[in-house]
């Protein structure tokens, strides 16, 4: 992977949180895996940052290099890859989210 | 690019021989999928695993030909669901 885009994701996973690497932008989702993670984190009212790989092809291969995981969206929380779309509405629904969330200490709706 | 279903199946049976496999076709446009594998290999692994397995059995697919296929794993081991 081109170092300057592994630079640029650690840059975005070390200084936010929580952040969602997607197709589209929170307000305006391009795909509806990456509207499903980011509506989940907005129904929990969590402050995230969506981070958009589509503007910047190199991002969007880049990512799926540096997580090992083929698909888009990824959501980290504290620098931890939590999953994509189908684990994150998993754990949304039996809880484990809020779990996560908690023990990471982000503030979010209980 | 389209993939149907039974290649989606054989390709998962190949690398989890003991996985049960169900697809089911969402839009019946050969194009968005949603697979529940269940494996006695998911056992004791995390939820990024069990689906880094199945990925891995796509061969490269996933992301690529294979833009829609929702995964759900389940941990094959009687005592459990």
């Amino acid at each position: 992977m081109d170092q300057q885009i592994k630079e640029l994701i650690d840059n975005e996973i070390n200084n936010n949180e929580v952040c969602l690497f997607m197709k589209g932008t929170p307000d305006a989702p391009q795909c509806g895996f990456s509207m499903a993670v980011s509506n989940i984190l907005k129904i929990l009212e969590v402050k995230f940052k969506g981070i958009n790989v589509l503007e910047n092809e190199q991002l969007r291969l880049g990512i799926k290099e540096y997580s090992e995981w083929p698909t888009i969206p990824q959501l980290y929380i504290k620098k931890e890859f939590v999953g994509g779309c189908d684990i994150v509405k998993e754990m949304y629904e039996n809880g484990e989210l809020n779990k996560v969330l908690e023990d990471k200490k982000i503030v979010f709706k209980k | 690019m389209a993939m149907n279903l039974k290649e989606i199946e054989k390709l998962i049976k190949e690398s989890i021989p003991d996985a049960l496999v169900e697809i089911q076709d969402l839009a019946g446009d050969g194009n968005h999928y949603s697979a529940t594998i269940s494996s006695s290999e998911f056992i004791g692994k995390s939820k990024i695993e069990q689906h880094k397995i199945v990925y891995a059995s796509l061969k490269g697919k996933m992301g690529n030909e294979l833009h829609a296929l929702a995964i759900k794993t389940k941990e094959k081991d009687g005592s459990t669901n």
